[in-house]
């Protein structure tokens, strides 16, 4: 973003990678898959850089008020100072808190998630979607809770996934009832309480029961979750757990 | 001699209503118990109308489960027709009259006739209830919190429902005047037959007995909704009026974190100055230990808790065996208001410190930090409660009061406060995804 104002110019959007995105070794594949998809058909767009921090949102859910605040102000400072209109990211926890809860703290920006931003490229025409490799293929989507019940979109990630030709098999929770992985609400970093199951594990036999090899999502959280519980619960079929941007990416052999 | 069951029936009806008025009053008292929240009624009223009359008035979240949800319609619009009658049970009763607006002739036959279809629907549908509660146990009405009153509770509210409908129909039947008018005794007239045997006098002292059964039931009824999970048919439209019109994921920003914060980040002399001196006159506490550090919204979703505990049957948490129920963290609250109600009423309006509190003493740490704040509950109950609000202010409580999160949730923190990450990673090399 630096470069840009060095240069005087602005970018279209501002990619907001979140520190799975930046550190994770899965997420970091989502990363670039969007990447190539926003270079492939030349979306003007910068990130932060190393003046992107974390979003406050593990802090928030947490009960640590007074940390994410901290965040949310250094970052909404950081943010206007480049005067930041829209931010598109792959994170629907960044999602979710620089669009709800920025604003009241001087944060005001246009948030799309990846998929809803992806999506709105197809609707201009920019974006063209094949199917490729998965045409015809079965897929799944699980609804990640952030960009689900909590911002009401269920429907841009679907979209996308009909645009690859493939045949989307619902899980019996879906939508609204959709069963979260496990990570939200800052879980992701502890173990979990006592009980009978992990609830990825749950989820992961909801998977199953669609009899599809792929489970589509758009949160790296619910990726590492999902992936987790495909893994510990495999047997001769293989789940693969694949970012929509991941998909896409592929089918147009970025 | 002959005023005197007038003046009886004033006396009952003055004395329930009195009784169901303060305790009205009480209830009000204990929701203001809780702090003030910022709702801007000015805007989206008309919104929250519309919430009030598809969720409260129409049911629409019921009927997401068609079978029970068509049930449920069915005792809600039988109670609420049904009622019509009282208003001629109440004159009769006030002004020794019988049957005051028969004289409406077949319009009387049709409201009659509804209210004893209703009436035989409403028995047949809280019969289902009281199986699926008694013989079926579906599930997620047997958890711990749910034995002892809970459930003794659940089961009086359908025996209540039965009596007073099965005292409705015999007060018609036996009813030798309005049987005779055969004006809607649609249900009531086949079980008259039942009654053929008796004298016309030992009839006519049935009827009365039946009737009066039947009012003082209702009136007992009335004043038994303050004790009882059953406080939904008011306060749901409160409930749904109130709720947040917000996405979901939002949480609210604490304004009291909001100040401080800027006090630390900046050292601008003047708003040190203006800020310091608010908190001289509020010394601050951080997220809730106890009812009165929620707000009065929570403590109103509280009281119109009906625990039917579809919350808890979609808790990720509760559905892997983990201790935390959404439907328990509202009975808790629910409990302790009401213990904090009764210490007030003891000591003269001022409460005296018990030594008990919301946290530790009715909710479980263990139960609060098994949320993953997936909003499942707060999606899906009928009445738009939302426990996870709840559960988030006690969350703070613990870390910024306490300063007791679990350990691995104190590294994440201090990872975020250190380097801007959950992870111990360095802020410099956030844009190694690159190579």
């Amino acid at each position: 973003m630096a470069d840009y104002i060095a240069e005087g110019k602005s970018p279209e959007v501002l990619f907001w990678i979140g520190c799975a995105g930046s550190f994770d070794d899965r997420a970091k594949k989502i990363t670039k898959a969007f990447v190539k998809i926003l270079n492939s058909i030349n979306v003007d767009f910068a990130v932060l850089g190393q003046e992107e921090s974390c979003s406050g949102d593990p802090a928030k859910r947490a009960g640590n008020e007074f940390l994410f605040q901290m965040q949310a102000i250094s970052n909404i400072e950081v943010l206007n100072s480049y005067d930041i209109k829209t931010i598109v990211t792959t994170c629907p926890h960044c999602f979710n808190t620089l669009k709800n809860e920025y604003p009241s703290l001087g944060g005001n920006y246009k948030v799309y998630h990846h998929t809803q931003f992806l999506k709105s490229l197809l609707q201009q025409g920019r974006l063209k979607i094949k199917g490729g490799s998965y045409k015809g293929k079965k897929i799944t989507y699980h609804d990640p809770c952030y960009l689900g019940r909590a911002n009401n979109e269920y429907e841009a990630p679907r979209d996308l996934i009909n645009k690859l030709e493939a045949e989307l098999i619902e899980m019996k929770r879906c939508k609204k009832n959709g069963l979260c992985c496990g990570a939200g609400g800052a879980q992701m970093f502890k173990d979990a309480e006592k009980g009978n199951k992990e609830i990825n594990i749950e989820r992961t036999e909801d998977i199953k029961e669609t009899n599809t090899e792929i489970v589509a999502t758009g949160c790296p959280f619910c990726n590492t979750m999902l992936s987790d519980g495909a893994k510990t619960i495999e047997d001769e079929r293989k789940i693969s757990v694949m970012d929509i941007s991941e998909l896409i990416a592929n089918a147009q052999e970025l | 001699m002959s005023y005197l069951p007038n003046i009886a029936f004033l006396l009952i009806l003055s004395l329930s209503l009195g009784y169901f008025i303060s305790n009205i009053i009480k209830l009000k008292r204990n929701i203001n118990l809780g702090v003030d929240l910022d709702i801007d009624l000015s805007v989206n009223r008309k919104k929250r109308w519309a919430n009030m009359a598809k969720i409260a008035l129409g049911q629409s979240k019921m009927v997401r489960r068609p079978i029970v949800g068509a049930l449920h319609a069915i005792v809600y619009v039988g109670f609420i027709i049904i009622n019509i009658e009282l208003l001629e049970i109440v004159i009769d009763g006030l002004i020794g009259t019988h049957r005051i607006f028969s004289g409406m002739g077949v319009f009387y036959g049709f409201l009659i006739a509804s209210f004893e279809l209703l009436a035989v629907l409403v028995i047949f549908a809280v019969s289902v209830f009281w199986i699926r509660r008694n013989l079926i146990k579906v599930k997620r009405f047997f958890e711990d919190s749910m034995k002892g009153w809970p459930k003794l509770d659940a089961d009086l509210i359908l025996y209540f429902e039965i009596i007073l409908m099965s005292l409705f129909l015999l007060m018609n039947a036996t009813d030798v005047n309005f049987q005779n008018m055969d004006n809607g005794n649609i249900i009531s007239g086949f079980i008259y037959p039942l009654f053929e045997n008796y004298s016309a006098e030992s009839l006519h002292v049935m009827e009365r007995v039946f009737w009066w059964m039947h009012i003082i039931g209702i009136l007992l009824f009335l004043n038994y909704l303050y004790f009882s999970k059953h406080l939904h048919i008011l306060l749901a439209f409160p409930n749904t009026f109130y709720a947040s019109l917000e996405n979901k994921g939002k949480m609210n920003n604490l304004k009291s974190v909001t100040n401080e914060v800027n006090l630390m980040l900046n050292d601008n002399s003047a708003t040190l100055e203006e800020n310091s001196e608010e908190n001289m006159n509020d010394i601050m506490k951080f997220g809730a230990s106890d009812v009165s550090d929620l707000n009065w919204l929570q403590l109103l979703n509280a009281y119109s808790c009906t625990e039917c505990g579809r919350c808890t049957n979609v808790c990720p948490a509760n559905i892997t065996g983990k201790k935390l129920s959404p439907r328990k963290i509202m009975m808790n609250t629910r409990d302790r208001l009401e213990e904090v109600s009764k210490n007030i009423d003891k000591n003269k309006g001022g409460f005296v410190d018990d030594g008990k509190k919301l946290i530790d003493d009715y909710i479980s740490r263990e139960e609060l930090w098994a949320c993953t704040s997936c909003n499942a509950c707060v999606e899906e109950c009928p009445i738009s409660i939302d426990p996870l609000s709840i559960i988030l202010d006690m969350r703070r409580y613990l870390v910024m009061e306490e300063a007791s999160a679990p350990a691995e949730l104190n590294n994440m923190m201090s990872n975020i406060e250190n380097n801007g990450a959950p992870w111990p990673y360095n802020q410099m090399d956030r844009l190694n995804w690159k190579d």
